[in-house]
């Protein structure tokens, strides 16, 4: 018997290479350096790693290829802006995370037990959170370009398992920190098994798991129909739980107020960029051909997101509950860029997904400096008032508000726009109706926060702005910097998206 | 012996588990449930390859037990945390985070 050493391109694969030597090199430091000297250690390996790789990414972001490695992955303009995309986040929120405030000293003490009151005096802090996130960041980066079933299904896992750990590891209220950790891993394991059992059909169908295969074997036409249904049926419920579309939101607003905040963040803004990826390359490559069986399916449960998500977040008395349901219907939103399935959409769902994941870290960001005693605050109503004790933050959080709500000058206003002539191109009027309307509901609760923080007059009830700290201040002020940006100048980005926003197979 | 019997079997297998996952309360009886449902994925991978005369079914069937294995060691994980801080792995007494 003979084996042939696999022929692997490594300048294409380097961006995800480096991102796992990073997380690697992050364990053996777990095992070697001393506790003090760690969280520094770790800090610089965890952002050298997220730079280096973002260096590559810009250094290859013109070449393609489908044999890097042995056509499990496909390295095309889409990919490398998604990997992009998800690097600039990671990067941001990284700081975030380094801000060690945020998270429990020890995770394997009983909250509340004497072992955990010594571990947090004695400052211990947890640096396992930085090789978690890069193993979750090296799933992310695989999950866009994967090409056939079985690198989609093990990119997915490799994202989705450090994700349900960090999770749990919440410093404050961390048995709700814990409820959402278990939450997320059972709900997420029960939607890997749906997406594998589809996986089963649509190899079932194909004869292959490659998607050069399944896109040959469905214009071929010559398969089982109700088995490739099947197929695209239980795959699609997969994704559409990673994203967070209705009816399989289910475990968003708990994980996302339960999780400790930066994670909630990176969480929010990253998996979105990732499974969005990965569902545009199916849908638009793979299964574009079998467009007639998806698309009312996509396009009913696009519609039934934005009008769920922005009606449910009205009534949330939580900021990061209202910030869950937000996400759900810019699911939606981001769902009428899947169902547009042309060049249009595509480029929109790109930009849209890299300007939300920006604004959303920074959200998340100022949500970790309302704080009391007890640490943070996130009943909304203590948050009235903020804009006359502290106007910066308030100011800023209000500014991503604005652009979640795609109010004109800001980023979601171009990328909202774009997203929905592009569906507007492609003959889907209903769903891009109900958009509009629904993103005017949506503008309703994000500017009734508005009016909470600047017109309302505060209690006094302790609940007080901390001064951020450099990392912190850092990942509010790039975020805000990439809002304003994109909002006001946004040609240069959709130029650099235009030419390299094309699938290849 | 017609293969289409074990696709049946395993769409079975499957459905005992999602059915399990929703109702039942232990989380680990849950996980058990969600462990099932991968299996009968594997069980469909499997016969897929036996119809397509192709081997790439039954690599992916090793694929998915290593992926199981490893979800099996971060879900214990997250389950025995809570059953320490809470002395119970029901589903329904986890329930702090509702409003």
């Amino acid at each position: 018997m003979i084996f042939n050493s696999p022929a692997l391109s490594y300048s294409l694969l380097a961006p995800i290479l480096i991102i796992l030597a990073g997380a690697l090199i992050g364990v053996l430091i777990e095992a070697f350096v001393g506790k003090a000297r760690r969280p520094v250690v770790q800090l610089s390996v965890a952002l050298g790693s997220l730079v280096l790789a973002l260096v590559q990414v810009i250094r290859i972001r013109n070449l393609s290829s489908t044999t890097a490695a042995m056509g499990s992955v496909v390295i095309d303009g889409p990919g490398l802006l998604f990997q992009c995309a998800i690097l600039i986040v990671a990067v941001i929120s990284i700081f975030l995370i380094a801000d060690q405030d945020n998270f429990t000293s020890s995770a394997a003490a009983l909250p509340g037990s004497d072992e955990e009151r010594q571990a947090t005096q004695s400052g211990t802090v947890l640096t396992e959170i930085y090789p978690l996130t890069l193993f979750a960041v090296a799933g992310m980066l695989l999950f866009p370009i994967a090409s056939d079933l079985i690198t989609l299904f093990v990119a997915l896992e490799v994202l989705s398992l450090p994700l349900y750990l960090m999770a749990g590891l919440s410093r404050h209220r961390r048995l709700a920190s814990q409820e959402a950790a278990l939450k997320y891993f059972l709900l997420g394991a029960f939607s890997s098994a749906f997406f594998l059992f589809g996986a089963a059909y649509l190899y079932g169908y194909a004869g292959t798991v490659s998607f050069a295969g399944i896109h040959a074997a469905l214009v071929g036409g010559t398969g089982n129909d109700v088995i490739l249904l099947l197929g695209i049926a239980f795959v699609a419920i997969g994704l559409l739980f990673k994203v967070g579309a209705v009816p399989f939101h289910a475990w968003s607003p708990d994980v996302y107020q339960g999780a400790p905040t930066p994670i909630t963040g990176f969480m929010a803004a990253a998996t979105k960029v990732a499974a969005f990826g990965a569902m545009l390359r199916l849908f638009y490559t793979v299964l574009a051909e079998a467009q007639w069986q998806w698309r009312p399916f996509f396009m009913v449960i696009a519609i039934i997101t934005m009008i769920f998500g922005s009606l449910v977040a009205i009534s949330q008395r939580d900021v990061k509950r209202m910030l869950a349901y937000s996400s759900i219907a810019h699911a939606g939103f981001l769902l009428t860029g899947v169902i547009a399935l042309n060049k249009a959409g595509l480029e929109a769902s790109i930009y849209y997904l890299f300007a939300y994941g920006v604004a959303t870290v920074g959200a998340f960001g100022i949500v970790t400096l309302v704080r009391d005693s007890s640490g943070e605050v996130s009943d909304l109503n203590r948050w009235a008032g903020l804009g006359k004790r502290s106007p910066w933050v308030a100011s800023a959080f209000a500014f991503f508000l604005l652009a979640f709500a795609g109010i004109p000058l800001t980023s979601g206003f171009i990328g909202k726009f774009a997203i929905f002539s592009a569906a507007y191109e492609s003959g889907a009027t209903a769903v891009v109706i109900v958009g509009v309307l629904s993103s005017v509901i949506a503008a309703f609760f994000y500017i009734r926060v508005i009016v909470l923080m600047f017109f309302t007059d505060a209690t006094e009830d302790g609940t007080s702005v901390v001064i951020p700290s450099i990392l912190t201040r850092l990942t509010i002020l790039i975020s805000l910097v990439i809002t304003v940006a994109l909002g006001v100048f946004p040609s240069p980005l959709l130029d650099f998206i235009k030419p390299l926003a094309i699938f290849i197979r | 012996m017609n293969s289409a019997n074990y696709l049946y079997l395993s769409a079975l297998l499957f459905t005992i588990g999602a059915v399990g996952v929703v109702i039942r309360r232990n989380a680990i009886v849950v996980f058990m449930c969600v462990e099932l449902m991968l299996n009968a994925a594997n069980l469909s991978f499997v016969t897929f390859s036996r119809i397509n005369g192709n081997l790439d079914g039954q690599i992916v069937a090793f694929f998915t037990m290593v992926v199981a294995a490893c979800e099996v060691v971060v879900g214990l994980a997250i389950i025995v945390t809570i059953y320490r801080s809470r002395r119970s792995a029901s589903v329904d007494d986890a329930n702090l985070l509702k409003r």
